[in-house]
């Protein structure tokens, strides 16, 4: 590796974000865990068919949307950072890395708008 | 020096056309790959995700809309292809989940770091979420 590191040989990536990340990664997984068995047990629990009224009324309750909505940007979080590993790991070319890297960005905050659009709708 | 193992190929530099066939990884290795697999999975299928609860929560008529697509299908998509979707979600986060409830063991406890710990773990999260892809799946598929 070159001693220079300014104009085009400038290293992109190591701003000391590791360990932040690797927390992240591990918060906001735990949460999406809990989400997991919060919702499912509530279907397992249940009784026959799951019914409609039984589906929204497990979302219905303020409480869950406030879970729920930080469940959604935990899943974009915890996303950004694997997603961002892999096109540091896979693609060395700045400029490809820095398109899907934005394009990735505007997949998860379009994803994550949609999910609280349809949260405050129930 | 008595009784030498055989030499073992080496890899410095794998490349993909010449030695990914040939290159076997142990079993810890493809728990790995498959995590981001898993991982990537489960992000390209984001939209299909929210699509899911937007239809299933909207309204009693939308609650219709999404479960006949799995059975006759939406549009032009068969309903097949919907369940074929949601089993590669199933599998996805079944994997990513035992594969990272793995990670999450081997930081509580640094102990676990051997290469016996990493293989048994290795195997138990192949064995966990595969058995519960297929329970599931073939729920998902109406073979009970």
């Amino acid at each position: 590796m070159s001693s220079v590191n300014y104009g085009t040989k400038r290293i992109v990536t190591g701003a000391h974000y590791g360990a932040r990340d690797w927390l992240v990664q591990r918060a906001t997984a735990v949460l999406i865990v809990v989400f997991t068995v919060v919702v499912l047990a509530q279907l397992l629990f249940s009784k026959g068919a799951i019914s409609y009224e039984l589906w929204a009324g497990i979302f219905a309750p303020q409480w869950m949307k406030f879970i729920t909505a930080s469940v959604i940007v935990s899943m974009l979080w915890h996303a950004w950072v694997g997603v961002r590993n892999v096109w540091m790991d896979y693609v060395p070319a700045a400029g490809l890395r820095f398109t899907l890297q934005v394009l990735t960005i505007v997949w998860l905050v379009g994803c994550g708008a949609w999910g609280f659009e349809v949260l405050w709708r129930v | 020096m008595t009784d030498q193992a055989k030499p073992r190929p080496e890899f410095r530099n794998i490349n993909i056309f010449k030695d990914v066939r040939t290159y076997r990884l142990p079993v810890a290795a493809k728990v790995s790959i498959l995590h981001r697999i898993s991982g990537m999975i489960m992000f390209v299928l984001l939209p299909f995700v929210f699509w899911m609860f937007d239809t299933s929560l909207s309204s009693e008529i939308s609650f219709a809309t999404f479960k006949s697509a799995f059975n006759e299908g939406l549009g032009f998509i068969p309903g097949w292809f919907i369940k074929l979707a949601t089993l590669g979600l199933i599998w996805g986060y079944l994997h990513h989940l035992c594969a990272g409830v793995r990670h999450i063991m081997i930081d509580m406890n640094h102990e676990r770091i051997t290469k016996q710990w990493g293989a048994s773990s290795a195997v138990t999260v192949l064995v966990v979420s595969i058995g519960l892809t297929v329970v599931l799946g073939a729920k998902l598929f109406g073979l009970y």
